[in-house]
């Protein structure tokens, strides 16, 4: 059954749209992650405008966070105090990301842009994480214990000024690099409609030594706030956001997530981050497939002008 | 006759550029002598619902004549061109840089009809000579090419992708038989429209020919447009972007906390 969607103006099949919110959702439920990384890139290979994925996504994102951090807080593995000054630094970087969107989208690079960020970001991301997880993996088979943190043990970033103590997070440190992260994820999530969970979650770990317990839940809540900012201002500033589309999105994917939720709970830390790498590291390549094999059509079409 | 006379035809383009411009001028002298074009459309107004994938509308037409008009030897021909509303539309194409392909070079179509269709009771090429497409602007390839601009070579790669792509999206079609006559003097001929054609005017010019000139032109138009939830949704989206914003941030936190509520698990 065909929908038509008010703000991309094209009809697309309910079902497949419903479908793909599932199995993201499926494995954001698995992973405890958004899923914007998978659901974006999703949109546009489907043929959504790349504005309109981006934006949209950003609905979504919110609502998925609402239900993780929800279920966090009730089990209260969540750092208010920490969550908020992410929450700051993060507001900070996705007002700086929607304008540097709109500032893009106007020179008419957004796509280009928005490709080669998948292509950087996620190749990093998802070797180092690729790498990380290979050599958790191979340390538990020989039988090697992973080295505890010791007190007193600081990276140089901590002792910058401004320090604050989070007692939740186990944290007494700088509150620069903090913000820094968060503005940083911010930004990314905007223009790339992620809210960056794969990437601030293991920041946080081996950043910021935050305890497992909490930091899931804490991220969560930053890209909860952050998500719902980034949505605002993009149906504000481009008027890209299509209801109807985040509708089917969010319907499909709280779907999804209760079955992933179910799934990943069988699966163990190490081939969790493993699977999780290779699947951001999938993305990274495919985007990059697009801009370095010979493109079937080397020409492609834009329309720009106001829409009546 | 130009296609009877397809061998001589080199040589006497004056002659039948001559007859046209003669044909014309009586057309301009003696009104009543002429035929006119009478059209109706199926509809003046396609509305965009929830399951929109598409329409249909289909012209009707009738070529009236009256008694001081002269008999004709030859059948009539009818080309219909339907323009959609104008945007600009940027072709861009890629090119290998080391190891990346990136859109390196682009031309700019500036008010290009967002939607073409070109209908015709038989094929262009057989209803009017080379010098009269140009003259009258028949055919899709006409229509996306600017006065004077027919012979510049280098911009014939990024036209010929226009009219590919465009044709690949359905925004572009030609249909040389998309007209069919009823009766001698009545046709009808449908124009379809994908999901993806823009709101906004459509104009529809209907040409009749005969012998390869042109007898009369008439010029009818629709408007698509967004209806009801769709129409309210976009209004809202534009004129209340706040409002509209702030409604698909509580949807989805709703949403959210629903979910949390209905699967419940500890």
């Amino acid at each position: 059954m065909h929908i038509y969607l008010p703000i991309a103006e094209m009809s697309v099949n309910m079902f497949t749209l419903l479908a793909m919110g599932a199995a993201v959702g499926f494995i954001s439920g698995m992973f405890g992650v958004g899923g914007g990384f998978l659901m974006t890139p999703l949109l546009i290979f489907l043929g959504i405008p790349p504005a309109i994925a981006v934006a949209t996504q950003t609905a979504q994102i919110t609502a998925s966070s609402v239900t993780g951090t929800l279920g966090y807080w009730r089990r209260k593995a969540l750092d208010f105090k920490l969550g908020g000054v992410l929450v700051a630094g993060g507001f900070v970087g996705t007002l700086l990301g929607v304008w540097f969107f709109n500032v893009m989208s106007r020179l008419g690079q957004l796509e280009f842009i928005i490709v080669i960020s998948y292509v950087t970001l996620f190749g990093i991301i998802g070797s180092l994480m690729l790498a990380e997880s290979l050599k958790a993996i191979w340390a538990t088979r020989r039988g090697v214990v992973p080295r505890s943190r010791r007190s007193g043990e600081h990276p140089w970033y901590l002792g910058l000024p401004w320090k604050m103590r989070f007692h939740r997070s186990q944290l007494y440190g700088s509150v620069i690099p903090i913000v820094t992260l968060a503005m940083l994820i911010g930004f990314a999530g905007a223009v790339l409609g992620i809210g960056g969970g794969f990437i601030l979650v293991p920041a946080l770990i081996y950043l910021f030594r935050i305890p497992a317990a909490v930091v899931v839940g804490t991220s969560l809540f930053q890209i909860l706030f952050t998500m719902m900012a980034a949505t605002l201002l993009h149906a504000i500033t481009n008027q890209s956001v299509d209801v109807v589309l985040a509708m089917l999105l969010i319907i499909g994917g709280v779907m999804g997530a209760q079955f992933g939720a179910r799934a990943g709970q069988n699966l163990k830390g190490e081939s969790f981050r493993l699977l999780l790498a290779i699947l951001v590291l999938g993305v990274g390549i495919r985007f990059a497939i697009d801009i370095v094999v010979e493109p079937q059509d080397p020409f492609s079409l834009v329309t720009v002008g106001a829409r009546p | 006759m130009t296609a009877m006379r397809l061998p001589q035809m080199a040589s006497s383009w004056l002659l039948v550029g001559a007859a046209a411009a003669l044909a014309g001028l009586l057309a301009s002298l003696a009104p009543a002598a002429a035929e006119t074009l009478i059209l109706s459309l199926s509809t003046h107004r396609v509305a965009i619902t929830s399951t929109y994938t598409g329409s249909s509308i289909v012209v009707f037409g009738a070529i009236e004549r009256d008694e001081r008009t002269v008999a004709r030897a030859a059948p009539y021909d009818i080309v219909i061109t339907v323009r959609g509303p104008r945007r600009t539309t940027i072709v861009r194409e890629k090119e290998k840089v080391g190891p990346l392909w990136l859109n390196t070079s682009q031309r700019r179509f500036v008010d290009l009809p967002t939607y073409l269709a070109v209908l015709s009771s038989r094929p262009i090429g057989e209803i009017a000579g080379g010098p009269f497409l140009t003259r009258y602007r028949l055919g899709l390839a006409m229509q996306i090419t600017a006065p004077g601009m027919e012979q510049i070579v280098s911009e014939e790669p990024f036209r010929d992708a226009l009219l590919r792509l465009k044709k690949e999206q359905r925004l572009f079609a030609e249909d040389p038989r998309g007209v069919t006559f009823l009766t001698p003097t009545i046709f009808r001929a449908p124009i379809t429209l994908p999901a993806v054609a823009p709101t906004g005017n459509y104009d529809v010019e209907v040409a009749l020919f005969v012998d390869g000139a042109q007898l009369a032109r008439q010029t009818t138009n629709f408007e698509v447009v967004k209806t009801g939830f769709e129409q309210a949704t976009v209004t809202l989206a534009h004129d209340h972007a706040i409002l509209y914003g702030l409604g698909v941030v509580i949807m989805a936190v709703v949403f959210g906390w629903l979910a949390t509520v209905i699967f419940r698990r500890d």
